[in-house]
């Protein structure tokens, strides 16, 4: 059952600006064909890692341009780097480095071993 | 109004040509590397919006032809071309030379090789066809599978080799997407039983009457459109196919059994048309179709003088546009007859 | 006893170099780990010596690798090396035979012309004299390649030169000065008192003819003696360290010493071996094909003895090995690499100290791990028992028709087989480990040698070169690691399938997974033999080249790779084969969009032409016997 009136929740808004773009600024320098991802889910489908649990790369490239990093931080050491995902990328994301980078920005800039 | 144009390709662009430009009173020779005239319209059962009859227009474009400034020359190729002055020599793969004061190239497109996307099946799966083989089915009026049975569960697929840099075609090819709701409705309407679902990217319902269409997709043939591109299809022990996507809206992967899975093939620059550009020294753009020699007022005409553009050796075009494209091709080469060659 | 002040600078600069070369010598026997430290004593006391001594006159003298590969760049630097050695040591005998008295200071053998300015007098000493200008001008044949290389680094036939730190440019200038300077000292000399041969003898007196050649002489003697001593002094911080560098790795690799994977006294070596001769550079696609020429090894090798930011040049390459095969000095350049790979794991790394003359070893804060595991949410899963199992790697699952044709072989083979990820599988931890991350690959071997070891099987057959070459080398398991191709080889070669031969004309690309990295070169041309008309290609076995897929580099991007590809894909049909034939997944992927040629892989030619649909006789193959097997364990 979800608890609410009780519990001090965060609010579901994704507050763009006051969420931390450092992350994705570092991404996007260092491997700018992140900026070209649709969102078409065609990584995550492929990926062996989202077949078993909540973890998604479209969600994780999403979530990241939006600057909510929390939700990636805990999920992005879930990949497995096999690069099925860089293969079917119709935008030639490339798919892998971006999650590389992401777990190098979160030690970079967080400190948090990923 | 006298002179000589040479028009490649008999399909729609260069049917609709050919009648205007000898109704001008220019004589004209239509080539066509095919034994009929109508090009890929020829394939299409139903045009969308309307679900015409292809047929329809075809007969249309047919009744233009007869016109006795019109020679026709069928099963018949280009081989190259040469300009000398103003005039043009146009060799034919049979050896005849034919000259002409102007050329139009409406060498039209090639359906994407579904293969290349060997990750979809297609040629590998029994039950893996694309739009145009769907086509042909509703031609035959026998909609089934491989095994002969119904198809009850049935997918579709948007953008197979368009909007993909792994195929190297990096545009969208802007017919598909209401094909595959033209063709979902007829599916159901067909097999009343089955359900159509499509996978798709964006819906791109740009054209008059689309959205119209696509509502009604929804509403009253209850067709399920689900946003996520599929990244690959498998058969599991019964044989049945299987595909894999995104449900991206749900946020999660979606594994479905499928009894026929359609591939909304995408539209290439025809091989012919790439021989002759690069014979001829024509210029071709970012998704090697021919590069008109300006986007707005110029979409007709190339880099070579005297030499024209119309239809889908341009870009990707229904049928409508593809007429009005050869209309206005039609009224810049009588322009250049009437000034600029002289 | 003959003496002149000109050749302290040579003396100090001698001495420094040889003192230095002991020490340094002595600080990396000591970093060496105990194993390695025995293996050079028995190395060094055993025959690994003479095939050193072997090695050091062929290599770092004669240069035969680099003249094999490029004759002219090779020249050069035999002329140099091998001639410099020559004139050394036929200037001792010189000295020693000619001389005053007999073993003399090294200096005398090196000015011997200004101690003994008349000698050449007699025809015996006049046909020495002869020798020794005929090395002279060997080694300055070379020098004015060298120099010319320098400045169009087209004329050796190399494409790009490696670019050089200001210290290098002394030390080279000094270098290129040694030998002009010995020809001039010893012209005017030999003119002033009428001897020497062809080339001092010649240029002596006509430089006589015109110029006070005696008083002249003196000066280029301090000019020679300079250079040689700043030479030497500089050496250390150069790239000419390699040259004593290499003779010390020589010796250590004859003993058996290998890179491993931690930086160590060994890698160090290696690093300070690379002459820059740029052949890596020359042979690598990035640079020839997608233009990017600033990670080659030669580069990275250097990065390192500098002590500047290695991380993208580490990371970005191919992994493909071509530079390991042509390197001329031999370095194991990708182990080095992914060295660098891991250093945010590793705990050593080296600095600079004394001015760069020495380095040290530093031990690293380990970073914040995290402990946590990344893969647990892996399900639990049971192949089956059966005694082959096939695993196709995650790649395979996107090209169906391997897949299918590798389900027709295996089951015309008649044996009893599982397919492990038949419905997607954890990958095998290769691409992990590539981006150097071992821990989290580690987690994921255990969790497929869980999975494998359960089945009991005694083969696992894959049609990933990916995955193979992971599963043979870091997997400690109990059954035979066969590629696909080898397992094909296995069953044609028993009699448990016969083939078609298809009269069709192929060429075959060696994906670098299989071919340099795994040393399988051999079976799948021979499985290929059996089926159609296997044709060469330029490109083949050991000199093959990358599709550009691979997973080796992160962060190529897709528009590089595709050029990479295309590039190889044109030279791979160039004979106009029916179809282009490969052995993994990803070439397959990565080539068929650039060519209009059909890529197929070897497994799909093979299912097509096999005779003998499944069942039939009982097989025959033979396996290798598990060790569980071996000692009686039952099969469980
Ligand atoms: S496949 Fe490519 S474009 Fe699609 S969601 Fe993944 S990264 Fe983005
Ligand atoms: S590389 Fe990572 S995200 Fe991509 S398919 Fe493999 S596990 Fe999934
Ligand atoms: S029209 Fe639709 S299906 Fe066709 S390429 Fe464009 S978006 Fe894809
Ligand atoms: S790494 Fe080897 S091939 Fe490359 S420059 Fe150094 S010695 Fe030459
Ligand atoms: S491994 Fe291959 S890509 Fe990397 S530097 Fe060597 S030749 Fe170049």
């Amino acid at each position: 059952m979800e608890k609410f009136g009780f519990t001090l929740t965060k609010a579901r808004v994704i507050d763009y600006d006051r969420n931390d773009h450092s992350i994705v600024d570092f991404i996007m320098e260092r491997e700018p064909s992140f900026k070209a991802c649709i969102e078409c889910g065609c990584c995550s489908a492929t990926c062996t890692t989202g077949n078993f649990t909540g973890f998604s790369l479209r969600e994780i490239n999403v979530l990241l341009k939006r600057g909510e990093n929390d939700q990636v931080r805990k999920k992005i050491k879930k990949c497995m780097l096999c690069g099925k995902c860089s293969l079917v990328c119709p935008r030639g994301v490339n798919t892998r480095n971006v999650v590389f980078v992401a777990k190098q920005a979160f030690q970079k800039f967080d400190n948090y071993a990923v | 109004m006298t002179g000589s144009v040479v028009v490649v390709g008999g399909g729609t662009a260069g049917m609709e040509a050919a009648g205007q430009l000898a109704k001008a009173g220019l004589s004209v020779t239509l080539i066509e590397k095919e034994k009929y005239l109508g090009g890929h319209l020829r394939e299409w059962h139903h045009l969308f919006p309307d679900r015409r009859p292809g047929d329809e227009v075809l007969s249309y474009l047919k009744n233009q032809i007869i016109h006795n400034n019109i020679r026709l020359l069928t099963g018949e190729g280009v081989e190259g071309f040469q300009k000398r002055g103003n005039d043009f020599i146009i060799n034919t793969r049979s050896g005849d030379v034919v000259k002409a004061d102007a050329v139009l190239l409406t060498t039209g497109f090639d359906l994407f090789r579904s293969e290349r996307k060997e990750e979809y099946g297609y040629g590998i799966y029994d039950n893996v066809i694309t739009s145009s083989d769907l086509e042909e089915m509703f031609h035959s009026g026998e909609i089934m599978m491989k095994n002969g049975e119904k198809p009850e569960k049935i997918g579709i697929v948007h953008c197979v080799g368009s909007r993909d840099e792994k195929v190297g075609n990096l545009y969208c090819s802007k017919l598909c997407c209401v094909t595959a709701v033209k063709q979902a409705i007829e599916l159901k309407e067909a097999l009343n039983k089955c359900k159509v679902f499509c996978f798709y990217m964006d819906m791109r319902m740009g054209g008059a009457l689309y959205e119209e269409l696509y509502r009604e997709a929804q509403e009253k043939y209850g067709i399920t459109f689900i946003r996520g591109k599929v990244s690959e299809v498998g058969v599991n022990f019964s044989k049945r196919l299987v595909i894999k996507a995104e449900d991206t809206l749900a946020g999660r992967p979606l594994k479905m059994e499928l009894d026929l899975l359609v591939l909304m093939a995408g539209m290439e620059m025809s091989a012919e048309g790439l021989k002759l550009a690069e014979a001829g020294k024509l210029e071709i753009g970012e998704n090697r179709f021919f590069a008109a020699s300006d986007n707005h007022f110029g979409s007709n005409k190339s880099n070579l003088k005297g030499l024209f553009y119309a239809g889908t050796c341009t870009a990707p075009m229904n049928i409508t546009e593809t007429i009005s494209h050869a209309r206005s091709a039609v009224s810049d080469i009588i322009n250049y007859m009437n000034s600029d060659r002289k | 006893m003959q003496f002149d002040p000109f050749v302290i600078p040579f003396d100090l600069g001698l001495y420094f170099i040889l003192i230095y070369a002991v020490t340094r010598s002595i600080i990396w026997f000591r970093e060496l780990s105990r194993p390695d430290k025995l293996r050079l004593q028995r190395g060094f006391f055993g025959k690994a010596f003479g095939q050193s001594l072997k090695e050091i006159f062929l290599e770092s003298l004669i240069h035969r690798k680099i003249l094999k590969s490029n004759l002219r760049l090779g020249y050069m630097h035999m002329s140099l090396a091998f001639g410099w050695f020559l004139l050394i040591l036929f200037g001792t005998i010189e000295a020693d035979i000619f001389g005053e008295k007999h073993l003399n200071a090294p200096y005398k053998a090196i000015f011997f012309k200004f101690f003994n300015p008349d000698h050449g007098k007699t025809p015996f000493e006049a046909g020495y004299s002869f020798l020794m200008d005929l090395i002279l001008a060997f080694i300055l044949s070379g020098l004015v390649l060298a120099i010319i290389k320098r400045f169009s680094s087209k004329a050796v036939g190399m494409k790009k030169t490696t670019k050089l730190k200001t210290l290098d440019k002394i030390a080279l200038t000094s270098l290129w000065l040694i030998f002009p300077s010995r020809l001039i000292a010893e012209s005017l000399t030999s003119g002033a008192y009428g001897t020497g041969s062809f080339l001092t003898g010649t240029l002596g007196s006509w430089l006589a003819s015109f110029l006070p050649a005696s008083q002249m002489a003196y000066p280029f003697w301090w000019l020679y003696s300079l250079s040689l001593g700043t030479f030497f002094v500089l050496l250390p911080l150069t790239r000419y360290l390699h040259i004593p560098t290499e003779l010390f790795l020589i010796f250590m690799r004859n003993s058996g010493i290998r890179t491993g994977d931690k930086a160590g006294s060994f890698s160090e070596v290696e690093v300070h071996s690379c002459s820059s001769c740029g052949l890596c550079i020359d042979t690598c696609q990035m640079n020839f094909s997608a233009g990017i020429n600033n990670m080659q090894a030669a580069y990275l090798t250097k990065a390192i003895r500098n002590n500047t930011e290695t991380f993208d040049i580490a990371q970005n390459c191919l992994m493909c090995g071509r530079c390991d095969q042509i390197c001329p000095v031999g370095i194991e350049l990708s182990p080095i690499r992914m060295i660098q790979r891991r250093t945010g794991d590793s705990e050593i790394s080296y600095t600079n100290t004394w001015k760069g003359y020495f380095r040290e070893k530093q031990h690293l804060p380990v970073k914040k791990q995290n402990i946590r595991n990344s893969f647990d949410f892996l399900p639990e899963s049971n192949p089956g028992k059966a005694d082959i199992l096939y695993f196709a790697g995650c790649m395979t699952h996107l090209t169906p028709s391997i897949k299918i044709a590798m389900t027709s072989i295996l089951n015309a083979s008649g044996l009893s087989w599982s397919f492990i990820d038949e419905k997607g599988g954890a990958c095998c931890g290769r691409p992990l480990m590539l981006a150097g991350q071992d821990k989290e690959a580690r987690e994921l071997i255990n969790y497929n040698s869980q999975i494998i070891w359960k089945s009991g099987a005694h083969t696992l057959v894959t049609s990933c070169p990916i995955c193979y070459k992971v599963f043979k080398e870091s997997y400690y398991l109990d059954v035979e690691v066969l590629h696909h191709s080898q397992f094909i080889k296995n069953i044609i070669d028993d009699g448990s399938v016969k083939m078609n031969f298809l009269h069709k004309r192929v060429t075959y690309h060696t994906p670098c997974e299989l071919g340099r990295s795994s040393g399988v070169y051999d079976e799948p041309r021979e499985v290929l033999r059996h089926v159609a008309n296997l044709e060469t290609t330029d490109f083949d076995n050991e000199n093959s080249l990358c599709c550009g897929g691979s997973l080796g580099n992160l962060m190529l991007s897709q528009e590089n790779k595709r050029k990479i590809a295309s590039c190889t894909a044109a030279e791979l049909t160039r004979k106009n084969p029916d179809f282009l034939i490969t052995a993994c997944p990803l070439c397959k992927k990565t080539l068929a969009p650039v060519t209009k040629y059909k890529v197929i892989d070897l497994s799909e030619i093979v299912a097509e032409s096999i005779v003998t649909p499944a069942v039939l006789k009982k097989n025959t193959y033979r396996f290798k016997k598990t060790v569980r097997e071996s000692v009686g364990v039952e099969k469980s």
